[in-house]
């Protein structure tokens, strides 16, 4: 538009002058706009800011002592910086942290692994194998994730309960060995999207279907799969309500049930519990530093939340 | 091409060969279903007739649980109602803002990605240490908030000591996480045609009629999703319900929510039946709660093609 405008105009000092006053009207937008981007910035980045406070608030309180943390005005800064609450956190007696954390990772790995490995194995059945009832199946599969997990949680306690599984991790970590409704659809949907003829060229190359499935399908869904991996890690990590109601002895209790137990003995400690809170949390945005891509294409790709 | 009739057996053998394997492959999981999912749903509707405390055999006592939830245990209105009134608060706050949010992410500035990141990083916290981190900050006297508003000259709240101001705290907590949701709507947002909203600008529509007219009705199906995902969440709340307020929903049952209750009831006092009822209870409002979303969608689920009629 505007080059036509400018063709359309006459020559010689017609044309100077309107492009020097088009040139400072272009300034002037120029000039507003690059203030609009500027207060976009601040915008985002203060909200950004928002989110990030309960983070910094909870690192640099693992730094201060109590008096610190509730000071008025704010203290924003930790002085002097307390870094025996880290010691004191991981050498509480009664408390051993440094077990809590091996027992999220035992616990959190065990299910992540087993969850991935059987649903790989079952999603793949799902998708790439025909048999009766297969399309009953799966449409009951994926309609049980409406169900309430506390209306299934109580029977299956009783149920452990007589098996005398109490106080220990087999309730916790055995039916994740059997498959997990979302990530069979999640990696049934996967499985769906590779081409037929590549299964039926290694059967016809002799491949038992076993054999197909694990040198030849795994192999290409390694993306899903290390999706899997990290959600339900993520997500066992997190896992508040099912220790809480299997576990009875602190020596096993994973980060947090001990972070619970530990509030609920010694509520004043702040600076203590602060410093397990980020000993609780640092292991996960470890992992999401590595694998971010991974789990934002995840969160996006599936449409759920974290 | 006919088949001969050894080809035939050859394929039938073939078939069931497949059917054999693929029962094999799905076989853990039908295993999971039925000890996992089957048999508790039929137990869970039996326990809730029966007085059960795990101990003696289960004692049918057919309706008694139900009659006693709703003529004779309070708390059980309490936590009804608190959980209610959390989800109306959560919910439509969770919505809007996450929306805002992906809404301003769109908006194509540099620094998308470290952005993204910042926002999705409060989901990486456990519950129970984000709970805490927040108790601290929402702490009457000296925590951060109130310091916070007395410096700009507000005045300071009771927070999650003060009954009514408790729930509040709660949905504030609820609201840190909400960059989960708005990645999904950012999503959502950049699968919306360019084109549509160039065209749109070049006809004179501004921002907001781009929005109402454009934006918005596309992403309606986001918006069905994350409403689903959100009510059902906030009927479950648990987690800092119970670490902020213990069992019996500090302060003064502010805090008590359903699914404290029914912990309550199955695992401090093994009143399994009365739980079972309760949670079949909650598992009904569930459906409801679900089934009404979906019904209502059908007046404002935007479907291509609905132009046509109006």
């Amino acid at each position: 538009m505007r080059q036509q405008q400018r063709s359309s105009r006459g020559h010689g000092e017609a044309e100077r002058a309107g492009a020097d006053l088009r040139s400072r009207r272009l300034g002037r937008v120029r000039l507003r706009r690059r203030l609009g981007a500027v207060a976009l910035h601040t915008l985002i980045a203060g909200v950004a800011v928002l989110f990030l406070v309960p983070f910094y608030w909870m690192v640099t309180s693992a730094l201060k002592d109590t008096s610190q943390i509730f000071a008025q005005p704010i203290q924003w800064w930790p002085t002097p910086a307390r870094w025996d609450n880290f010691t004191r956190a991981l050498s509480y007696p009664g408390y051993p942290f440094l077990r809590f954390v091996w027992n999220s990772a035992f616990y959190a790995g065990s299910v992540s692994l087993g969850t991935v490995l059987s649903s790989a194995v079952v999603g793949y059945g799902f998708a790439c194998l025909r048999f009766p009832g297969r399309d009953l199946l799966f449409g009951l599969t994926v309609s049980t994730m409406l169900i309430p997990g506390i209306v299934l949680f109580i029977p299956t306690f009783v149920l452990f309960k007589h098996l005398g599984l109490l106080g220990t991790y087999a309730p916790l970590i055995g039916p994740a060995f059997m498959g997990n409704a979302f990530f069979i659809f999640l990696l049934r949907q996967f499985f769906r999207g590779l081409p037929r003829e590549l299964a039926d060229a290694a059967r016809i190359d002799g491949a038992g279907e076993f054999r197909l499935f694990w040198q030849v399908m795994l192999p290409l869904a390694r993306p899903p799969l290390l999706v899997a991996a990290i959600l339900s890690f993520m997500w066992t990590w997190h896992e508040f309500f099912a220790p809480l109601v299997y576990l009875a002895d602190r020596g096993q209790y994973p980060l947090s049930l001990g972070l619970f137990a530990f509030r609920a003995q010694h509520a004043t400690e702040w600076g203590l519990l602060m410093a397990a809170a980020t000993l609780a949390t640092l292991p996960l945005v470890g992992i999401f530093g590595f694998a971010q891509r991974y789990i934002l294409g995840g969160i996006t790709l599936t449409g759920l939340k974290g | 091409m006919p088949l001969m009739p050894g080809q035939r057996a050859d394929r039938g053998a073939l078939r069931r060969r497949e059917a054999r394997t693929g029962l094999l492959f799905v076989l853990p999981w039908l295993l999971s279903l039925l000890i996992f999912t089957a048999c508790p749903v039929l137990a869970a509707f039996y326990l809730s007739f029966t007085e059960y405390n795990v101990v003696q055999p289960p004692r049918w006592v057919g309706l008694q649980n139900y009659r006693t939830m709703l003529t004779a245990d309070p708390a059980f209105w309490i936590s009804v109602k608190n959980t209610a009134a959390y989800t109306l608060l959560a919910v439509p706050l969770g919505l809007v803002g996450s929306l805002a949010l992906a809404l301003l992410l769109n908006l194509r500035v540099r620094g998308l990605g470290v952005y993204r990141t910042l926002v999705y990083l409060p989901a990486l916290a456990p519950p129970v240490a984000s709970t805490i981190i927040f108790i601290c900050m929402f702490d009457s006297e000296g925590g951060l908030i109130n310091a916070a508003l007395r410096q700009v000259g507000l005045p300071a709240l009771g927070w999650l000591n003060d009954p009514t101001w408790s729930k509040p705290a709660l949905v504030l907590m609820s609201l840190w996480g909400l960059g989960a949701g708005a990645l999904i709507f950012l999503a959502g947002l950049q699968e919306i045609p360019q084109a549509l909203l160039e065209a749109a600008t070049m006809d004179g529509a501004g921002p907001w009629l781009r929005f109402r007219h454009i934006t918005l009705p596309l992403l309606t199906p986001v918006i069905l999703f994350n409403l689903v995902i959100g009510v059902i969440g906030s009927f479950h709340v648990f987690t800092p319900a119970l670490v902020s307020g213990g069992t019996t929903g500090k302060p003064l049952e502010s805090t008590l929510m359903l699914m404290v209750h029914i912990y309550r009831h199955a695992f401090r006092y093994f009143a399994m039946g009365y739980a079972s009822a309760l949670a079949v209870v909650l598992f009904l409002a569930v459906l409801m709660a679900t089934w009404a979303i979906f019904r209502s969608a059908r007046a404002w689920l935007y479907e291509v093609g609905d132009d046509r009629r109006g």
